[in-house]
């Protein structure tokens, strides 16, 4: 009795570390296929479609782009995000926790509602479809994230290390960048990298706002169009590999912790 | 005679509808050690942070060397704290922490880093310029936040409870060291402290607080021998407090009626005046070896073993609600039970009006 439920218990474990991984693994092994076809049998391994994807023009614009947007999106999302956790926990304002769940608020709609809610809004301002564009709307959604993350940890015990500062003779400004932001770096990575992994990745915003010059994952989308082949796959794990990057990043700086 | 260093004029600040401070003032000569003492909520803190900068006050104005610096930011006033939780910061060096208001003078890196050290020395902390806060002890912290503060050299120095978070025999060892530093470098220190015997050891001038006003000040000494109230005699020390009525006042003597019968004491206090009568510890008598104003008898309640004395206390015959405070020899027989003679002799009665 007792081993049948080990063994059910095990069975569980696999199917669902099965379920999760599985589609990465089977994704993966078929970018290494020699043959044009994604499909058993493996005849790989072998690197030509990885060779395909890096001499393939549109792509590496497509993931220059990616990296772009990614990279300015998310410093603009940290900046502003800090900037308003530090306001929020620093000051008494009216309405504080009404204004603090609003700027939370995009977290929880969808990434279609606020696509469309941008491209109506960007046609309507006269901003023509482009990367900045969907670079603005990777702000929207990431900078209730970071916001998040930073205003967490921005806890009372920092307030007297600023007043120290303060009374030491440092500006405003000075207090910011020489003690406030030091002292929050860990959740300043955490929230540019978790930041970085949801913009790299993100497909519908993208989809929406940009027209001739695009982010891989709307390249990739444009591929898929025309059929499988392992150049997708390929591309994918190119895509996968650096979304692993990311989040050891984030889990590196956020998780840890040096006592104070 | 000279304008004071610091001047403190009825200051008043509510925190909403609650007056934590009610018309302060306070002068504060060059050079001296001033206790602000008092028990949590007496606005002692809330003083500190208005001379700080961090709170401006609701009312009244605060004079820093004759300059008006009531609503002046705490970065532009010549004020330095050292904050009870030390306030380090992380991320830098000890060195860097000591640099740091110096560097924000715009002072150049080699000059900053031969004065933090010279500080560090003046602390005793010469050899950790290049550790970082977290690998102190919280002795040395204090140290670091002291070196801080001291390098600028401001014209008062404010300390919020430094020695609240040290363990006793520490804060007795930092509490002289505090007093020798104090005198080498001549600053003005303003200290506030809960701790009566840390204010007496310390301070120049002791301010005792409570409910947001100033009870008593004067030199330690004199506001433990001669409480200006009844506040002050309970709080600096202990006191048995006897309360009374006067019956009689004639050439400056005043004859009152307390529960342990007619007491005279020099004083002003007039006819039918409600009074109160404070004996510190030390001054009771316990047994047959009397003083020349005798309090009736009593029974001990408690006596407390302290090392060089013996805590006593008794309640009185005549009154049970009467409880005497007394400090016994170490070699005293005096046990729980025990009904015993009290006296005093009357130049140790401290009058109070009530």
């Amino acid at each position: 009795m007792r081993a049948a439920v080990r063994l059910a218990a095990w069975a569980y474990a696999i199917a669902v570390y099965g379920f999760i991984f599985l589609p990465v693994v089977v994704l993966v092994l078929f970018s290494l296929q020699a043959t044009s076809f994604p499909i058993p049998p493996f005849t790989g391994p072998s690197l030509r479609w990885y060779q395909s994807v890096l001499s393939d023009a549109r792509l590496t614009s497509a993931l220059v782009n990616s990296i772009l947007v990614a990279v300015l999106s998310s410093l603009a999302s940290v900046t502003l995000g800090f900037l308003s956790a530090w306001g929020f926990a620093r000051f008494v304002l009216p309405g504080s926790a009404l204004l603090r769940g609003l700027i939370t608020l995009p977290l929880t709609v969808s990434y279609l509602i606020i696509g469309m809610g941008l491209l109506v809004l960007f046609n309507w301002a006269g901003v023509p479809k482009s990367l900045l564009a969907a670079g603005i709307g990777h702000v929207v959604i990431n900078l209730p994230l970071c916001f998040a993350i930073i205003y967490s940890q921005m806890g009372d015990h920092q307030i007297n290390i600023e007043r120290a500062a303060r009374d030491l003779g440092a500006a405003e400004w000075k207090v910011l960048l020489l003690i406030t932001v030091p002292v929050m770096a860990p959740a300043i990575f955490a929230g540019f990298f978790l930041s970085m992994t949801f913009s790299w990745d993100e497909f519908v915003i993208s989809f929406l706002l940009t027209r001739f010059e695009t982010t891989l994952p709307v390249e990739i989308w444009n591929l898929l169009r025309s059929g499988l082949n392992p150049k997708t796959n390929a591309v994918g794990s190119l895509v996968f590999a650096v979304s692993i990057v990311l989040v050891v990043f984030f889990e590196l700086t956020l998780l840890r912790r040096k006592p104070a | 005679m000279s304008a004071p260093l610091v001047d403190i004029r009825n200051v008043s600040h509510r925190f909403g509808q609650l007056a934590v401070l009610k018309s302060v003032s306070l002068a504060i000569e060059p050079g001296s050690y001033t206790i602000l003492l008092g028990p949590s909520g007496s606005g002692k803190t809330t003083l500190l942070s208005i001379l700080g900068g961090f709170v401006t006050p609701s009312e009244g104005k605060v004079l820093i060397r004759g300059q008006d610096c009531t609503a002046v930011p705490p970065a532009k006033r010549p004020t330095t704290t050292v904050f009870q939780d030390y306030a380090l910061f992380p991320h830098m060096s000890v060195g860097g922490n000591v640099g740091f208001g110096l560097r924000m003078q715009g002072v150049d890196g080699a000059t900053r880093a031969a004065k933090a050290r010279d500080a560090l020395a003046l602390v005793g902390l010469a050899a950790a310029f290049d550790k970082k806060p977290h690998q102190l002890s919280g002795g040395q912290r204090q140290r670091v936040a002291l070196a801080r503060a001291l390098v600028i050299e401001p014209a008062v120095l404010l300390l919020d409870e430094p020695l609240g978070a040290l363990d006793l025999k520490l804060r007795r060892q930092m509490q002289d060291e505090l007093k020798a530093i104090q005198k080498r470098v001549g600053t003005a220190f303003i200290h506030v402290t809960h701790d009566q015997e840390e204010a007496m050891a310390l301070a120049d001038h002791c301010v005792v607080m409570n409910d947001g006003r100033i009870e008593d000040e004067g030199p330690p000494e004199r506001v433990y021998a001669r409480p200006a109230t009844r506040f002050s005699a309970t709080f600096m020390g202990e006191s048995t407090i006897l309360a009374g009525t006067v019956t009689e006042a004639r050439n400056g003597i005043v004859t009152a009626s307390t529960p342990v019968g007619p007491i005279s004491v020099p004083g002003p206090s007039p006819a039918g005046a409600k009074i109160a009568l404070a004996i510190r510890p030390e001054h009771l008598v316990l047994g047959e070896a009397k003083g020349d104003v005798a309090l009736g008898t009593a029974t001990v309640g408690d006596v407390v073993f302290q090392g060089s004395f013996k805590r006593v206390l008794a309640a009185s015959a005549l009154d049970p609600a009467l409880q005497f405070i007394a400090k016994a020899p170490a070699s005293a027989t005096v046990q729980a039970g025990d009904t015993t003679a009290v006296s005093c002799n009357a130049q140790d009665i401290i009058l109070l009006a009530v």
